[in-house]
C-alpha cells in the first residue's frame, strides 16, 4: 500500500490542492487570523501620521505576475491613507509594465472616496526610466525627477506637489514589490536621505527582508496574502471601507491547502522509511 | 456570468496554462505563446512611448535648449552596444559596460555597505538593553546563530573540533532558513493559485461575491 502511495500520479495531488482551494472559497469558513508585528507596526506608522502633513509615497513596483498577493496591500493602504486624509504620492513603479498595477488599484479605490481630490489628496507618478537613480534624484526634488504626473500634468501646478519637494516632506515611503526593489529604497532613500522606509512584499520574498525588519531599516512589513488580509483587516477594524478584501477571502483556502500539504509530506515521509526499511 | 469579452479571453488562457497540469497540449502552447508574443510586445511598447519619446527623442528634436544636445552622449554609450552585432568592432561595447558598472559600482559600494553589513552587524551586537526582559531569548538566539552560520562558511580550516561542532549547529540554523524561506514559497505558489481562483468564480462566473 505504501509503495503504491509513493508511486501516486501527482495530477492527485493538482486534483486535491484545487479542491482545496475551491470549497473554502464557495463555503467561507471564517477562520481566525492573528495580526503579527510588522503589519501591525506599519500600520500604526500610517495612522499615527498628521492629516494634511507629510505624504506617503506608494510604489507599486510588480506585475500581474504577482498580483492577487500585492493588489489588496495597494488597495489597503491607499484605503487608509484616503480615509486618514494623508497626502498620498502614488508611484507606478521601477518597470513601465508596473504602472497598470497602480491605475487598476486606484479605479478599485476611488469610487469609496468621492471626496479625494487629485492634486489635492494625491498625486499619480508614472514610468521614467532610472530604477535606483530615480530613489536618489526624488531625494533632490520629485518635481524635477519626473517633470510630469502620469495625465502629462507639469507636477509644479499640482497644489500636493508644491508643498511635497523632497523627502524632507515625506513621512514614509511604501514599495509594493515581488523582487529586491525594497532594500534599494533602503539603501539610496534610507541610507542617503533618511526617508523611512516600509514593504510589502510576495511570501517568495518575505524571509529575506526580516533583518531589515530586525534592524529598523523598514517600519513594517506585509508579507505575501496574509500580510495582506491583516492589513484589510485593520482597517475594516477601525471603520474604513475595505473594499471586496480579496486576500482575507482567500486565507481560508490558504489555511486549508497548508494543512493539506503538512499532512501530505508527513504521510510522504512515513511512507518512504517504511518503504525503505522493507528493502 | 460576465458579459465582458476580455474577461472571457482572460478565462481561456486561465484555463488553457492550468491544463498543463494534466499534460503537455496545443492549447497550453498556444496560450503560452500568447503570452511571451504578448509580454514583450507590451513591454516594449510602453517603453517607447514612457521612454524613448519623452526622454529622449521630443527633447532633442522639438527642444530649444542649448543643453539638449548632452543627450547626444547617453544615445552614444547606448547605442555602441549595437556594435556586439559587428565582430570587427564588438569591443566598443567594452566603453558602454565600463560606464555603467563604474557608475553603478560608485553609486552602491559605499551605501550598500552601510545597509548590508554595518547596520547589520550593528544590531547583531549584544547590548545591556537587549539583554533585559523576554527579548533575551530571541537575542541570544539570533546572536549564536549569526556567529555559528558564519562559522560554517569559515573554509580556511577543516570543520574538525570546535570548528567543526560550531559549523554542525551553524548547519542546523540554515536548514531552518531553508525551512522558513519553503513555507512561504508554497504560501506565495498557493496564492496566486487563488488569484486566478478568484478570478475565475468571481470576475468570469460571478459564483462567489
Amino acid at each position: 500500500m505504501w509503495e503504491k502511495l509513493l508511486r501516486l500520479d501527482r495530477r492527485w495531488i493538482f486534483v486535491l490542492v484545487a479542491l482545496s482551494v475551491l470549497i473554502p472559497l464557495l463555503k467561507p469558513l471564517g477562520l481566525p487570523m492573528k495580526t503579527t508585528e510588522p503589519v501591525l507596526n506599519l500600520y500604526t506608522y500610517i495612522d499615527t501620521l498628521k492629516p494634511h502633513d507629510k505624504a506617503v509615497i506608494l510604489v507599486t513596483d510588480f506585475d500581474p505576475s504577482t498580483m492577487p498577493e500585492l493588489l489588496p496591500m495597494a488597495e489597503a493602504i491607499m484605503r487608509h491613507c484616503f480615509a486618514r486624509k494623508i497626502p498620498l504620492i502614488l508611484y507606478g513603479g521601477m518597470y513601465p509594465t508596473f504602472v497598470g498595477m497602480a491605475k487598476m488599484a486606484l479605479s478599485r479605490v476611488l469610487p469609496d472616496f468621492p471626496d479625494v481630490k487629485y492634486g489635492e489628496d494625491y498625486v499619480f507618478l508614472g514610468y521614467i526610466p532610472g530604477t535606483s537613480l530615480i530613489i536618489l534624484s526624488m531625494g533632490e526634488s520629485i518635481s524635477k525627477t519626473f517633470g510630469n504626473d502620469y495625465y502629462g500634468n507639469k507636477l509644479d501646478s499640482l497644489p500636493l506637489m508644491q508643498r511635497v519637494k523632497n523627502y524632507d516632506q515625506v513621512a514614509l515611503v511604501i514599495d509594493l514589490s515581488g523582487s529586491g526593489t525594497p532594500v534599494w529604497w533602503i539603501i539610496y532613500g534610507y541610507q542617503r536621505y533618511g526617508v523611512r522606509v516600509g514593504c510589502g512584499t510576495t511570501a517568495v520574498s518575505a524571509a529575506q527582508y526580516y533583518p531589515y525588519l530586525q534592524t529598523g531599516q523598514f517600519v513594517g512589513m506585509l508579507g505575501g496574502l496574509k500580510g495582506a488580509a491583516e492589513y484589510e483587516t485593520l482597517i475594516e477594524r477601525a471603520g474604513i471601507p475595505p473594499g471586496r478584501k480579496t486576500a482575507s477571502i482567500g486565507m481560508d483556502a490558504q489555511s486549508i491547502v497548508h494543512l493539506m500539504l503538512i499532512f501530505l509530506i508527513i504521510l510522504g515521509n512515513i511512507g518512504y522509511f517504511i518503504v525503505r526499511r522493507k528493502r | 456570468m460576465s458579459t465582458n469579452p476580455w474577461v472571457w479571453v482572460a478565462a481561456f488562457l486561465t484555463l488553457a496554462i492550468y491544463s498543463f497540469l494534466y499534460k503537455d497540449n496545443p492549447v497550453y502552447r498556444f496560450a503560452e505563446h500568447i503570452f511571451m508574443g504578448v509580454s514583450v510586445g507590451y513591454g516594449l511598447v510602453l517603453f517607447w512611448y514612457n521612454s524613448v519619446i519623452p526622454r529622449l527623442w521630443e527633447p532633442l528634436v522639438k527642444g530649444t535648449e542649448p543643453t539638449r544636445f548632452f543627450l547626444l552622449i547617453p544615445i552614444l554609450i547606448g547605442a555602441l552596444t549595437f556594435s556586439l552585432f559587428v565582430p570587427r568592432y564588438s569591443w566598443l561595447v567594452k566603453y558602454t559596460l565600463a560606464f555603467v558598472v563604474g557608475a553603478s559600482a560608485g553609486l552602491s559600494i559605499p551605501l550598500s555597505f552601510e545597509t548590508n553589513i554595518f547596520e547589520q552587524v550593528r544590531s547583531t551586537i549584544l547590548t545591556r538593553q537587549m539583554l533585559s526582559g523576554w527579548g533575551i531569548v530571541s537575542n541570544l538566539i539570533m546572536f549564536i546563530g549569526v556567529i555559528v552560520t558564519l562559522a560554517y562558511f569559515y573554509f580556511s580550516m577543516e570543520h574538525k573540533g570546535v570548528i567543526g561542532k560550531t559549523a554542525r549547529i551553524g548547519r542546523i540554523y540554515i536548514m531552518i532558513a531553508f525551512g522558513a524561506s519553503f513555507g512561504y514559497m508554497v504560501m506565495a505558489r498557493v496564492s496566486l493559485l487563488i488569484g486566478r481562483m478568484q478570478f475565475l468564480l468571481h470576475d468570469w462566473l460571478g459564483i462567489i461575491k
